[in-house]
């Protein structure tokens, strides 16, 4: 049995959860995307009965269902993985975190799983209404799983909607309302999703591009850009908005990811944004003293502006939310690093009263140590830290994963606006130049989309349940041996299932669309 | 405790038990894969099985995931304590079923990277061992498990777990109980039973029809020998009970057989499937014309699993005990959801009948029409 948590199996258990997600991340993406894109273009087939927009939607569905697989694989990881390496996390917050999960497997996977099989095997089968409906359904499914996870995903970052119950020794939800619908779960939903369509229109337009560098079959790269761009722009700008909502909203309940997102050691007020920089490598500390820039250009104020809505706002830094004494929104004068640490360590002193004098049968004591508890539970997960310096995420990685998500998420408005100009004001076959732009676009897609979940859940470290719980009291009570071997295991086994995956969409893409024709002439002979 | 939280968790454990039936029922994909190396099968048959088979493993999958969130969002404590502990045995089941995923879609697609024997030999290991290892694992519920839970390690700083397996060997263990291979064998067994009835049904081939009706009448005997042998030792062993008003567990005789005589509709459920099951198994070796031995023995299956499980959960027993710390042992009433969280989870289990209803509209579409070597030459999506 093992006797103690050591930073190993944590660092492994993390190391683990990561990998799963971030491949899963890899794959999930181009499934919402690609869901809009294929739809639209059934749509007008539906709708205008033109066999062309058949065959443009097939080759798209074709690419779909190989990428759809690796997704699915992968996400069957991730669920299990909270019982399997987050064992405490799946007990002390599972009356919560559950629901969703389960949610999402009633009603958003049947729906996906029972129509993607008509989309794929019906064309001869069912009317083409009923396929076509089976075709938005499949996307909507998708869609509505993500929402449930990022439900999920959300009360982790945001908690709420729930009590503590010291006889369970668990959290319990009380208001599944507040759960389900946080403003933190429907900024991330709307951003997340989103950035999905962005990367799904990314790579149509990327994959088009590339048979338009081939001068083959130019009249159904064309229609797939144009398609593909339009939904890619919308998202794109929706995705800029959401994307300001939701730095404002991580202002309000996460600060520390903030300040570690922006470099922001010592913070203040008017607090400008950083657009560019290079932080200082000798900087490992927040109260080393050392400079935490080597150079960086910024804009005046526009930090306040983002997080708070005025310009001369107060955003605290790593250093301020440590040494607390600042006046919080509410009006409150924030607490220090290790008033909460001790705070923390108070309710879990508490709780242990509480049961002790529970079983005892002294009530009245027990119920002194449960009001105690109940006083100091906001603070209960700081109890398991041992020193205020543990609060910090790192800072490199998010600061330069979130230049990153931004500065691309720029670029893409400004590249689906011009192969949109071009590929109907103009000839979009002979800007070579741009193929080529739109093919280095596809990796550029995935980057940005990896970097943000970097930034939400780096960001977000120590801690599983923001302010309740950090990754050492949730971790499950494993050999770091097993959990290293798994990790390897998934490693490998993931990378070889990506290569398969890309060398299979490779030979697709460059079968292409006639292949897809041909399926369709085939149906007619069926 | 009030008496509707103790009807959510009865309610819950029953949906629990109808999603694990289904998993095994739905189980034929990976029982049907098996006959990808069928020896006597030339690789025109074997692409129908897969093709076949190829159609609905996303159903599995999908109960498999459903089945995991439904079980998390209703016992947490089981979530926590059994993946968390037995550690390596649903880290088996779950990396055969990747393997699976994602070998169909690769399966007959250049480019592949690994070759389509690999695809084929993963679907197989997953078709052989996630069924037994799913039969190992719910023959703990019977056997037990050996994990400590002490909820007020909460507080302990340096090892604030829950949840402690008694062992390194992390679910491994389980291979080392006799009767936890008697179920895992018999629940291998039925799935390639049904994986082959499944096949008679979906494929418009004769030879194929002939070979499966064979893995049926050759799997038939081995199959009843372990069910009725694992039966036989439930009925007579003693079984984890549950004091109701102290919740201590201890042993009592005859538990399971109890809990049948004192729960007579769950006997009758768990008789009227076996029945089927054998029924279903009869027609498809006697009634050579007869196709629909797969909707007897499926049913059947559903309803015997149903029965088991609900049996095991029901009537006041243990169904996760432990057999290092009796009273760390799992019961409905204290590794349940918050009643709040299983009432707003029974008002969403409101939506399943119009889940299922869907599936079975979908399904016939797709199935009306029995598939034929023809129509994957004519390259539908195929595999």
């Amino acid at each position: 049995m093992v006797e103690n948590i050591s930073g190993s199996l944590i660092d492994w258990s993390r190391a683990q959860f990561a990998l799963t997600a971030a491949y899963h991340w890899l794959f999930v993406p181009l499934t919402l995307g690609l869901a809009v894109v294929m739809g639209l273009m059934e749509t007008v087939y539906y709708k205008t009965g033109d066999e062309k927009w058949k065959r443009t939607a097939r080759f798209w569905m074709k690419l779909f269902g190989i990428n759809f697989a690796v997704g699915v694989a992968t996400g069957l990881i991730l669920e299990f993985q909270f019982g399997t390496n987050w064992s405490n996390y799946s007990w002390f917050v599972g009356d919560i975190f559950g629901a969703p999960l389960a949610i999402e497997g009633i009603v958003a996977f049947f729906m996906e799983v029972t129509f993607i099989a008509v989309m794929f095997f019906g064309w001869n089968k069912v009317s083409r209404g009923f396929h076509l409906a089976s075709t938005w359904l499949t996307g909507l499914g998708a869609t509505i799983s993500a929402w449930w996870i990022l439900v999920a995903n959300s009360w982790m970052q945001d908690p709420v909607g729930m009590v503590f119950n010291p006889d369970t020794m668990r959290n319990e939800m009380v208001d599944f309302w507040a759960v389900a619908t946080s403003d933190t779960a429907v900024v991330k939903f709307l951003h997340t999703v989103l950035s999905g369509w962005v990367l799904g229109a990314v790579f149509v337009v990327g994959v088009s591009c590339w048979f338009l560098w081939k001068r083959r079959d130019k009249a159904f790269a064309v229609r797939s850009i144009k398609v593909a761009a339009s939904v890619g722009l919308v998202a794109a700008l929706l995705l800029a908005w959401t994307g300001d909502s939701s730095a404002y909203n991580v202002a309000k309940t996460q600060p520390m990811k903030l300040a570690a997102i922006e470099g922001l050691y010592e913070g203040g007020n008017g607090i400008g944004l950083v657009g560019v920089g290079v932080l200082n490598p000798s900087k490992e500390r927040w109260d080393d003293g050392e400079d935490a820039f080597l150079m960086k250009m910024e804009i005046p104020r526009m930090l306040s502006l983002l997080a708070t809505r005025d310009m001369d706002g107060y955003v605290p830094g790593i250093g301020d939310i440590i040494r607390g004494g600042y006046q919080l929104p509410d009006g409150t004068t924030a607490l220090s690093a290790q008033e909460k640490i001790e705070r923390g360590r108070s309710a879990i002193a508490s709780l242990a009263d509480y049961r002790r004098l529970r079983a005892e049968g002294d009530t009245a004591a027990a119920s002194a140590a449960r009001a105690e508890l109940m006083e100091d539970m906001p603070y209960f997960g700081y109890g398991y830290l041992s020193a205020p310096g543990e609060t910090v995420p790192p800072v490199g990685i998010n600061f330069y994963s979130f230049r990153v998500m931004v500065i691309l998420g720029g670029y893409f408005i400004a590249f689906f606006a011009v192969v949109l100009f071009l590929a109907f004001k103009r000839d979009i076959s002979r800007f070579r130049w741009l193929h080529v732009v739109a093919l280095v676009t596809i990796p550029l897609g995935y980057i940005a989309t990896q970097t943000g979940w970097i930034v939400a859940e780096v960001g977000r470290q120590p801690w599983t349940i923001q302010d309740l719980l950090p990754v050492g009291a949730a971790v499950s009570g494993l050999e770091v041996g097993s959990v290293r071997t798994t990790f390897f295991i998934f490693a490998i086994l993931f990378t070889v299932l990506l290569i398969a995956e890309i060398g299979i969409m490779l030979r697709e893409i460059r079968r292409g669309p006639e292949q897809a024709a041909s399926d369709v002439s085939n149906d007619k002979k069926a | 405790m009030d008496s509707t939280y103790i009807l959510l968790q009865n309610y819950w454990w029953f949906i629990i038990s109808l999603l694990g039936g289904l998993l095994v029922f739905l189980m034929f994909v990976q029982g049907g894969n098996t006959l990808l190396v069928a020896p006597g099968l030339n690789d025109s048959r074997r692409r129908l099985v897969l093709n076949s088979t190829g159609r609905k493993w996303e159903f599995t999958f999908t109960t498999l995931v459903t089945f995991g969130g439904a079980f998390f969002a209703s016992f947490p404590l089981f979530y926590s304590t059994s993946f968390g502990g037995a550690y390596w045995v649903w880290m088996l089941i779950l990396f055969t079923f990747v393997l699976q995923a994602v070998s169909y879609e690769f399966y007959s697609k250049r480019g592949n990277f690994l070759g389509s024997r690999a695809y084929r030999a993963f679907l197989v290991l997953n078709g052989i061992a996630a069924p037994f290892l799913v039969g190992v694992a719910v023959a703990t519920f019977f056997t037990g498990s050996e994990f400590v839970v002490e909820k007020d390690n909460m507080t302990a700083s340096l090892m604030p777990v829950i949840s402690r397996w008694g062992n390194s060997l992390h679910g491994l263990e389980a291979l080392g109980n006799a009767w936890n291979w008697v179920l895992g064998i018999a629940v291998m067994f039925l799935t390639q039973i049904l994986g082959a009835m499944y096949v008679i049904n979906n494929v418009d081939d004769e030879t194929l029809g002939k070979h499966c009706r064979g893995v049926v009448r050759r799997l038939a005997l081995p199959f009843v020998l372990a069910f009725v042998a694992f039966v036989a030792f439930v009925l007579t062993k003693d079984g984890f009970a549950v004091d109701a008003a102290t919740g201590e567990v201890s042993m009592q005789p005859y538990k399971y057989l109890d809990n049948f005589l004192e729960m007579p509709l769950v006997a009758l459920v768990f008789l009227i499937g076996v029945v089927l099951v054998l029924a279903g198994v009869g027609v498809t070796i006697f009634k050579e014309r007869n196709r629909r031995g797969i909707w007897l023995a499926g049913s059947g299956t559903v309803l015997a699993v149903l029965g088991l499980l609900l049996c095991v959960g029901w009537n006041d027993t243990a169904y996760y005990p432990s057999t290092l710390d009796l009273q760390s042992s799992l019961t409905l009433s204290n590794s349940c959801s918050s009643k709040f969280t299983l009432r707003v989870m029974a008002w969403v289990s409101v939506l399943v009948p119009f889940v299922l209803a869907y599936i079975a509209y979908a399904w016939r579409a797709i199935d009306r029409k029995k598939l034929t070597a023809k129509e994957i030459d004519e390259g539908e999506h195929t595999y």
